[in-house]
C-alpha cells in the first residue's frame, strides 16, 4: 500500500435532519475510505443513508439536515466545515457526482451545450467558449453517444433515459475528477442499459485514475463491479471489507440475509428467502441494535448498540454476535 | 390483554381532520385571521342588535349630525365613533351595516358560483371526450376575459340591484370552479378505485358523489377561499363605480364611493373607515386561504 | 406550426363573431337611449323622428346586420352624446389607456420577478417574510381603495403630486404620451403605480411559489454539485424555469391592467377609455358602449394569441412537440 493519503477517508459521520417530526440520524458514525483508482461500494436499502452520505461527502445536505460530526478527508484535507467557495470549487471539478434519476438531473430549458460548457468554465474561467465545447464534445463521444455535435445543440427531453445518464457520466468527467460519487445511476433504466452504462463507468473511471464510490440496493451490481464494499442499514455502517472476502463469507446477519435473498442464490421450486420484517423508520430510532427486531441470532445484549469490531483484520463488522468467517 | 383495548383509542385521536385542523394551526397568523373572520362575520350578522343606529331609517338621521369627525357627539347625545357621513349617518352603524351586505353577496355569489361551476367540471371530467373539449373550450374563453369587463358588460345590460349583481358575479366566477374542478377529477378519475368502482358496475351518480367527489374537495376548498375574497373585492369595486348595489342597500363599496367627493376637503373618514373594514375582511380571507392551501397542498408535503 | 396558428386565428373570429352579437343584443336591451337625449317633454311623434334618425327602429336582426356591415368597415356608429364617430372616440383615448396599463404591467413585471425570487429562496429571512406579507396586502387592498388613500397622503396632506388629470404629453410617432415630460410623469405615477399594485402582488406571490419549487429540483441540485457559483444557479437555472409562467401571465396581465384602468381613470381622471365606458354607461350612448367592448374583445383576443405564442416559443419541450405534430 501507499504511503499517501486515500482519495477519500470518512471517519465517524454523522448527518442528522431535525424535523418537525423528530430528529432522523440520515448518516449516524459511518467510516470508510478508498484509494485512487479503486471501486468502493457503498450497499443498502432505501432509507439507509446511503445518499446522504454522499451529498455529505460533497457538502451538499439542505437544511433541516446538516453534518453534527465526524471528518471527511479529501486527500487529507477536511472538508466538514471547508468554506463553501473551497467547496465550490471541488465540487465538479475534483470531485463530481452523478445522480440517480436521469429525467430531472438536467435542466429542461438548457440546452446540454450549455450544461457541459458552463461545467468546463466554472473550473478554469480562462477558457474560451470553442474550446470548451471541444471538450464537451469530446466527451460525449467518449461515452459513446453518436452524433456529438447535433446533441449538444439539443435539448435533454430529446435524449432517451439512458443517454441522459451518459451525458451525466460526461459531464461528470469533464474535469478529470480524482473521486467519482455515482448515486444509483441505474436503478432509473432498464436492465440491458444498466450493463452498458456499468461497463463504461468502469473503463472510464480505470483510464483516468478516479476513485469511483458506487450507491446502490442492488449486490449483484456490486459484486461484478466494486474492489471494496461498505454495507450500511439504518444509517449506520454495519459492515466493510473487500468485496470477495465480505460476499463469500459475510459476518453481519444483515449482509448475510442481503445476500441470501439475491433470486439467484435461491433454489427453484422453494420459497423467496427474505429477511423478515421492515427497514424501521429513521425519526426518532431508540438506542440499541437497529437489526434486532429482524435478526434471527439477536439477544438481550443486543439492547445496547453496538460498536465497530475487528475480529478479523480490514473486515469492520459492528455485531455482538456475528458470524465466524 | 390491556394493549389491545389501548391500541384503537390512540388511534382515533389522530383522525384526518385533527391532523389537518393541527397542521393549519401552525401558523399562528392564519389562526389569528380566522379568529379575526370568525369576530367580523359575527358582528355583520348581528349588525340590527349592535349598532348604535339604524342608519338606513331615515327617522333617525338628523342633518344636523352630518360631516361629523370621529368622535364628535350628536345632537341627541349619540357619539359617533367614526364619524358620520354626508347624510348624518353614524359610520360605525353603517360600517357594520355595509360589511353584511358585502359578506352575504360575496359568500352568496361564490356558492351561486360554486354550485354551478362544480356540476360542469364534474360532468366535463367525467365523460370526457367532445363534452369535456367544448365545455373547456367556452370555459378557457371567459376566463381569458378580465372578471371586470364580463361584470361591466353585464350589469350595462341588467341594471343595478342586489341580485343582478349577484348574477354577474356568479357569471365570473363559475368558470373558475369548473376548471379547478375539472382538473382535480380528471386525475381522480384515472385512479385506481374509480377503475375498480366501474369495474363493479356502479351508477355513475353513485361514483361521482360517494368517490369522486370527496377527494376534488381540498383544491376547491382553497379556491373557494379566494374566490370569496375576490367576490367582496369585485362587488365592492363594482359599486364604487356605481354599477352595483342601489343606495338603499349600501355595501362598503358604496359607502367609499360616498365619500370619494369629501376627501379632498380632508373629511377622510367617511371612505377611510369603511376601506379599513374592507380590507381587514379581504386580508383575513386571503391569509386563511393561503394556509389552507399550503396545508393541503401535496406538493409542499413536509 | 402553422396549423396551429390557423386553427387559433379560426377559432378567434369565431370568438369576435359570437361576442358582438352578445353585445349587440345586450346593449339593445339596456333600454331606450332616446329616452335619455330627447327633451321628455316631446311627443311620440319627434320621438319616432329622432328613432328613425338614429335607425333605432328597425327590427333588430336588420338592425345587427348593419351594424356588422358598417362594423368591417370600421364604422361602429356615431356616438349619441358626442355625435361623433365612436370609433375615432375610442382610439383617440386608447393610448392615455394603453399607457398607464403598459407602465403598470411593466412595474409589475420588473420589480415583482427579483422580489419574488428573493422571497422564494430565503422564505424565513425578514427580507422574505416581509415580501410576503407585503403582497399579501397588494393582492387583497381594493385598487380603487388604494387610489383614494393615494390622493389622500399624496395629494391631499403632502401635495407632492396632482391627483387628476394627465399633465402635459409630449409627441412620440404622432401619439401623445405622458412619460415624455416630467409634469407629464408626475401625473401618471400615482395612477399607474396604482393599478399596479395588484399585478406585483400577483407577480411576486407566482415568482415565490415557482422558485420554492424549482428550487427543490434535482437539477438545481445538480448545477451545485458541478460547481456552479450560486449566482449561476439562481439566475441561470431557476430563473429561466420560473419564467415562463411568469411571461405568459404577465400577457394576460395586460389585458387585465386595460380592464382595470377603468377603476383607475375614474378614480383619478384620467383621459383614457375605461372613464369613456362609464360615462357612456350612464348615459347609455349605446354606439360607444359597443364600440369600446368590441375594440376591447378584439384586443384581448390578439393579446391571447400572441401568449400563445410566445409560450410556444419560450418553452422548448412546447415548441418542439408543435413542430413533431
Amino acid at each position: 500500500m501507499t504511503a499517501s493519503a486515500p482519495t477519500l477517508a470518512v471517519e465517524n459521520l454523522r448527518t442528522y435532519f431535525f424535523t418537525k417530526s423528530g430528529t432522523v440520524k440520515a448518516v449516524d458514525d459511518v467510516s470508510f475510505s478508498i484509494d485512487a483508482g479503486r471501486v468502493l461500494g457503498i450497499v443498502g436499502e432505501s432509507g439507509s443513508g446511503k445518499t446522504v452520505t454522499g451529498f455529505s461527502v460533497l457538502g451538499l445536505v439542505d437544511p433541516p439536515g446538516r453534518i453534527v460530526g465526524g471528518r471527511v478527508l479529501f486527500k487529507g484535507e477536511n472538508l466538514v466545515g471547508a468554506d463553501e467557495e473551497r467547496l465550490r470549487r471541488l465540487r465538479g471539478g475534483r470531485i463530481a457526482m452523478i445522480f440517480q434519476d436521469p429525467m430531472m438531473t438536467l435542466n429542461p430549458v438548457l440546452r446540454i451545450d450549455t450544461q457541459m460548457i458552463e461545467a468546463i468554465r466554472a473550473h478554469d474561467p480562462s477558457m474560451d467558449k470553442a474550446a470548451a465545447r471541444a471538450r464537451a464534445r469530446e466527451a460525449l463521444g467518449r461515452v459513446g453517444i453518436p452524433s456529438p455535435d447535433e446533441r449538444l445543440r439539443a435539448y435533454p427531453h430529446q435524449f432517451s433515459g439512458g443517454m441522459r445518464q451518459r451525458v451525466a457520466i460526461a459531464i461528470a468527467l469533464l474535469n478529470k475528477p480524482d473521486l467519482v460519487i455515482a448515486d444509483e445511476p441505474t436503478t432509473a433504466l432498464d436492465v440491458t442499459i444498466q450493463g452498458q452504462i456499468l461497463y463504461e463507468a468502469q473503463k472510464l473511471c480505470r483510464e483516468s485514475g478516479a476513485a469511483l464510490i458506487w450507491i446502490t440496493h442492488d449486490l449483484s451490481v456490486i459484486a461484478g463491479l466494486a474492489d471494496e464494499v461498505c454495507v450500511m442499514y439504518a444509517g449506520k455502517m454495519v459492515e466493510a471489507g473487500g468485496v470477495d472476502a465480505v460476499l463469500d463469507a459475510p459476518l453481519h446477519p444483515y449482509t448475510r440475509g442481503l445476500i441470501g435473498s439475491v433470486p439467484s442464490r435461491n433454489r427453484r421450486g422453494q420459497k423467496l428467502a427474505q429477511i423478515p420484517g421492515m427497514t424501521p423508520s429513521l425519526i426518532d430510532l431508540p438506542p440499541g441494535c437497529a437489526f434486532r427486531t429482524r435478526c434471527p441470532r439477536a439477544d438481550r445484549a443486543c439492547a445496547e448498540t453496538p460498536a465497530i469490531t475487528l475480529p478479523v483484520p480490514g473486515r469492520p463488522v459492528r455485531c455482538f454476535r456475528p458470524y465466524s468467517s | 390483554m390491556t394493549a389491545v383495548a389501548e391500541e384503537p383509542r390512540r388511534r382515533a385521536a389522530e383522525t384526518p381532520f385533527r391532523r389537518f385542523a393541527a397542521n393549519f394551526a401552525e401558523s399562528r397568523i392564519a389562526v389569528a385571521a380566522l379568529m379575526g373572520l370568525a369576530v367580523i362575520a359575527a358582528a355583520a350578522f348581528l349588525a340590527p342588535w349592535i349598532a348604535p343606529q339604524d342608519p338606513f331609517d331615515l327617522k333617525q338621521l338628523d342633518i344636523l349630525d352630518s360631516k361629523l369627525p370621529p368622535g364628535s357627539v350628536g345632537v341627541d347625545g349619540m357619539t359617533f365613533w367614526l364619524g358620520s357621513d354626508d347624510q348624518g349617518r353614524d359610520m360605525f352603524s353603517a360600517i357594520l351595516y355595509g360589511l353584511r351586505t358585502s359578506i352575504l353577496v360575496g359568500v352568496g355569489a361564490s356558492l351561486g358560483a360554486l354550485l354551478i361551476g362544480m356540476p360542469v367540471g364534474m360532468l366535463a371530467a367525467y365523460f370526457g371526450g367532445r363534452a369535456d373539449s367544448l365545455i373547456m373550450r367556452i370555459v378557457d374563453i371567459q376566463l381569458s376575459f378580465p372578471a371586470i369587463l364580463i361584470a361591466l358588460i353585464l350589469l350595462a345590460v341588467l341594471g343595478q340591484g342586489v341580485d343582478k349583481i349577484v348574477i354577474a358575479l356568479v357569471a365570473v366566477q363559475w368558470a373558475y370552479y369548473a376548471r379547478t374542478v375539472r382538473g382535480t377529477a380528471l386525475v381522480e378519475r384515472h385512479r385506481e378505485y374509480i377503475e375498480a368502482a366501474r369495474c363493479l358496475a356502479l351508477g355513475h351518480r353513485r361514483i361521482v358523489f360517494r368517490h369522486l367527489l370527496p377527494n376534488c374537495l381540498p383544491p376547491l376548498i382553497v379556491v373557494n377561499t379566494v374566490l370569496v375574497a375576490s367576490a367582496i373585492a369585485l362587488e365592492a369595486t363594482l359599486s364604487f363605480l356605481g354599477l352595483g348595489l342601489p343606495i338603499t342597500k349600501p355595501s362598503l363599496g358604496l359607502l367609499i364611493s360616498n365619500g370619494f367627493e369629501y376627501l379632498l376637503s380632508g373629511k377622510y373618514w367617511i371612505s377611510f373607515f369603511p376601506g379599513v373594514a374592507l380590507l381587514i375582511t379581504i386580508v383575513c380571507i386571503n391569509l386563511v386561504g393561503d394556509q389552507l392551501r399550503d396545508v393541503l397542498n401535496p406538493r409542499l408535503q413536509r | 406550426m402553422l396549423i396551429y396558428l390557423i386553427r387559433r386565428l379560426l377559432q378567434s373570429v369565431v370568438v369576435l363573431a359570437a361576442m358582438s352579437l352578445l353585445v349587440f343584443v345586450g346593449v339593445f336591451m339596456i333600454g331606450d337611449p332616446i329616452e335619455i337625449l330627447i327633451n321628455p317633454l316631446a311627443d311620440e311623434i319627434e320621438k319616432d323622428r329622432a328613432r328613425a334618425a338614429l335607425g333605432l327602429d328597425l327590427p333588430l336582426w336588420e338592425q345587427y346586420l348593419a351594424f356588422l356591415f358598417n362594423a368591417v368597415r370600421g364604422d361602429l356608429g356615431r356616438s349619441f352624446a358626442y355625435n361623433v364617430p365612436a370609433i375615432d372616440l375610442i382610439l383617440e383615448r386608447m393610448p392615455a389607456t394603453l399607457e398607464l396599463a403598459v407602465t403598470a404591467t411593466l412595474i409589475g413585471g420588473v420589480l415583482g420577478v427579483p422580489l419574488g425570487l428573493l422571497a422564494g429562496l430565503k422564505p424565513h429571512s425578514a427580507a422574505g417574510k416581509s415580501i410576503m406579507a407585503g403582497s399579501i396586502l397588494g393582492f387583497s387592498l381594493p385598487t380603487f381603495w388604494v387610489g383614494l388613500m393615494l390622493i389622500m397622503i399624496f395629494a391631499v396632506e403632502l401635495g407632492w403630486l396632482p391627483s387628476t388629470g394627465r399633465g402635459h404629453t409630449g409627441r412620440l410617432f404622432g401619439l401623445e404620451f405622458s412619460f415624455l415630460t416630467l409634469d407629464g410623469v408626475q401625473h401618471l405615477f400615482m395612477p399607474a403605480l396604482n393599478l399596479a399594485l395588484f399585478r406585483l402582488a400577483l407577480v411576486i406571490r407566482l415568482a415565490r411559489a415557482g422558485t420554492r419549487e424549482v428550487a427543490l429540483q434535482d437539477y438545481v441540485k445538480f448545477a451545485r454539485a458541478k460547481g456552479l457559483s450560486q449566482a449561476r444557479v439562481v439566475w441561470v437555472h431557476v430563473f429561466k424555469n420560473i419564467l415562463i409562467p411568469i411571461v405568459t401571465i404577465q400577457g394576460l396581465e395586460l389585458g387585465q391592467a386595460i380592464a382595470f384602468a377603468v377603476v383607475t381613470e375614474t378614480i383619478f381622471a384620467w383621459p383614457g377609455m375605461g372613464k369613456l365606458i362609464i360615462d357612456s354607461i350612464n348615459v347609455l350612448d349605446r354606439p360607444v358602449i359597443v364600440a369600446y367592448l368590441l375594440v376591447t374583445v378584439f384586443m384581448f383576443i390578439v393579446i391571447n394569441l400572441l401568449v400563445d405564442l410566445t409560450y410556444s416559443v419560450l418553452d422548448p419541450r412546447v415548441r418542439l412537440a408543435e413542430q413533431r405534430a
